[in-house]
């Protein structure tokens, strides 16, 4: 294979694994930025990517190749309905938001697969026979280099992931809602003289991030996984969490942190075909995104800071 | 109502409220729960088999609930316990295979080793968090996902591409022949002697030493510590390495007892994440962390006789854990509740 080709193959297919990690990253950053610790992302992923194969696997026959993208609408209320149980804790009652993260991630687990053998009677579903589906971008595709490269070949989750991004990029920096959110993350006292609702703005951002949550999870049950069982979703909730950190709670540095996990994990996966990428052990890819976390958290990497009040719950009138 | 009474009373709610909750659960599903929490009961004290498997089951959560809860003192979260009983498993488990040593060596060894590979695997969080002040929780996460991969790793290359070591030799087995056949063959070992001690240990620490005293005092606030002139970074160090080998036990009752070796995981054990429960339920206190881990081993091991009698998916358990470990957060609204109660009964009298 030559170099060219190696890069044809590989940046679609670190895209394709990266589109969920940006999905739910992004849900981390709006969590983050108003204060609040999502540890829950992996729950949160899980009850997505549950709800969307039941739903694929029911509705498939009558809505045809529309199926995984409406399965994407039910994942986004599943999880944002879900993410309450968060909110609730975290916000109005005040618990331990990481401990109550870890509650969520294993309420999410439990309850799908609970619901997974109630309903179909085994721990595994079928496949989904409507996934998402690859095709070229027209004009596009055809420029040199870059056409094979990002246009031929695509996922429609891939590109929505990305515009989620920039969307959410200009709703937290660009919006007069964005900036409360960043003041209630920042200094709830201050935000809340200013008039600014702490409680509610904490309970969107929490609910937005179990929508986008959800949505990452559908996306890797329906465009990778194609069913799902206990393990379906292991451990991308974590990597989008730390993508989020080496993104610097910032939503373009988590689209590009989460892009290169994406290629990390490709790499895992498909690198025995490839040369040079074939005599690193595997192991080293495997644990690649989470060292290179570690090392941007201890400021090798540029200092990581984590918004000052994220992870303490807001007390009217305590000094 | 006193603050001791409050204190009791908040667990044993949260438990309560997740009993009614996974009740109400069982009865949405179709199930009756009463049968369901009779099979729970079966699968716990029905038989010997029984009871000895649910005695293997609370040993490792002994360890994983020290390990959360000495961190917790300490005022350090240590979600790491997965990890870190990851690599204690698996250290265990190749000291045992490796060597042939005589029992009154090879054991000791083999545990120390895996007491060695936690600490050393929360040495890193610790020295991080004293040094560079990089928050424990996400380094734990991302050092529980290497331990992972890199045990993984290790099992393949140990056994030349297969998916498991090579069972551990007798010497350094926790396995006790006496106990099997007291419980009807199960996979009782001599690990809750082992686990009681490390009780007492913990409690012996944290109260009757001069260290144990610097600990809890850096838990409670860090600047009166340093203008009291203990060193908080050591101290930070010290706590994560301490819970890391309490962590790294914990996997050695895997390998050393349950197991005899350790097989390539496709994801976690769950144990270092319950671990949480446990410590939170028993109040970060030794003797409540032996309490939290009896009633999260009966549960997780009564549960697999659910299925089989009442027909009911073993997950249900691990929705009540999950809830239980909610209510125990939400402590304030119990909290808040209590307080109401209380108040209206003194204006009836």
């Amino acid at each position: 294979m030559s170099f060219l080709d190696v890069l044809y193959f590989i940046i679609p297919s670190a895209i394709y694994y990266a589109a969920p990690l940006i999905m739910t990253a992004i849900g981390g950053v709006f969590t983050e930025r108003s204060g609040v610790v999502n540890i829950g992302l992996e729950g949160v992923m899980i009850i997505g990517a549950f709800s969307s194969i039941v739903f694929n696997l029911k509705y498939a026959a009558t809505l045809g190749g529309w199926t995984p993208w409406v399965g994407l609408l039910v994942a986004l209320a599943v999880g944002a309905v879900f993410s309450l149980i968060l909110a609730v804790a975290a916000v109005s009652f005040r618990a331990d938001q990481t401990v109550a993260g870890v509650a969520l991630n294993l309420l999410g687990l439990a309850v799908a697969v609970f619901s997974i053998k109630m309903i179909y009677d085994k721990g595994q579903t079928d496949s989904i026979s409507e996934r998402f589906s690859r095709f070229d971008i027209p004009v596009l595709k055809d420029i040199p280099l870059l056409g094979k490269m990002f246009f031929t070949d695509v996922y429609g989750t891939s590109i929505f992931a990305i515009v989620v991004a920039f969307i959410a990029w200009f709703i937290i920096y660009k919006t007069p809602f964005g900036l409360r959110l960043r003041s209630v993350g920042e200094h709830p006292m201050a935000a809340d003289t200013m008039g600014v609702n702490v409680t509610k703005m904490r309970y969107i951002a929490v609910m937005i991030s179990g929508a986008l949550g959800g949505i990452g999870g559908a996306i890797y049950a329906q465009a990778i996984a194609g069913n799902f069982s206990a393990t379906t979703i292991s451990g991308q909730g974590f990597m989008a969490l730390a993508a989020m950190i080496f993104g610097k709670w910032h939503p373009l540095g988590a689209l590009g942190a989460a892009l290169f996990f994406g290629l990390a994990q490709s790499l895992s996966i498909a690198g025995a075909s490839i040369p040079y990428v074939k005599d690193v052990p595997q192991v080293i890819l495997l644990i690649l995104p989470y060292v290179l976390t570690i090392l941007a958290l201890a400021g090798f990497i540029g200092k990581a800071k984590a918004p000052k009040a994220s992870g303490t719950p807001y007390i009217k009138g305590k000094r | 109502m006193s603050k001791r009474v409050v204190n009791i009373l908040v667990p044993l709610i949260s438990i309560v409220l997740g009993l009614i909750i996974g009740a109400i659960v069982m009865l949405i599903s179709g199930f009756n729960p009463v049968d369901g929490y009779i099979a729970l009961w079966n699968g716990v004290f029905g038989s010997s088999y029984n009871m000895g498997e649910t005695v293997r089951q609370i040993t490792p959560y002994v360890f994983a609930g020290l390990a959360v809860a000495f961190a917790f003192r300490t005022g350090l979260f240590n979600i790491g316990v997965e990890g870190q009983l990851i690599v204690g498993w698996l250290a265990a488990a190749y000291v045992g295979s490796a060597f042939e040593l005589p029992k009154i060596i090879h054991l000791p060894l083999a545990l120390l080793a895996a007491a060695a590979a936690g600490a050393l695997w929360a040495f890193i969080p610790g020295l991080l968090k004293a040094k560079l002040q990089v928050h424990e929780v996400i380094v734990t996460i991302m050092m529980n996902y290497i331990a992972l991969h890199v045990a993984n790793a290790t099992i393949s290359a140990l056994s030349d591409g297969g998916d498991k070591t090579e069972k551990i030799h007798d010497s350094a087995s926790l396995r006790s022949p006496f106990f099997e056949s007291l419980t009807d063959y199960s996979r009782l070992h001599w690990g809750f002697l082992i686990a009681l001690i490390a009780v007492l240990i913990m409690w012996f620490i944290l109260e009757k030493t001069t260290q144990g005293y610097e600990l809890k005092s850096v838990g409670f606030n860090q600047n009166a510590s340093e203008y009291a002139g203990m060193n908080v970074s050591k101290n930070i160090i010290l706590a994560m390495v301490i819970s890391g080998a309490f962590a790294g036990l914990g996997g050695a009752m895997e390998g050393l007892g349950t197991f005899g070796n350790i097989t390539k995981m496709t994801g976690f054990t769950g144990i270092g994440f319950d671990g949480i429960a446990v410590a939170l339920l028993g109040a970060n206190q030794p003797f409540g962390v032996l309490l939290g881990a009896i009633l999260f081993g009966g549960l997780k091991n009564g549960g697999l006789n659910m299925p089989n009698e009442a027909g009911i998916p073993v997950e249900i358990v691990s929705i009540v854990i999950a809830l239980i470990i909610f209510f125990v957060a939400s402590g304030y609204i119990i909290r808040v509740g209590l307080d109401r109660l209380s108040k209206k009964k003194k204006e009836g009298k």
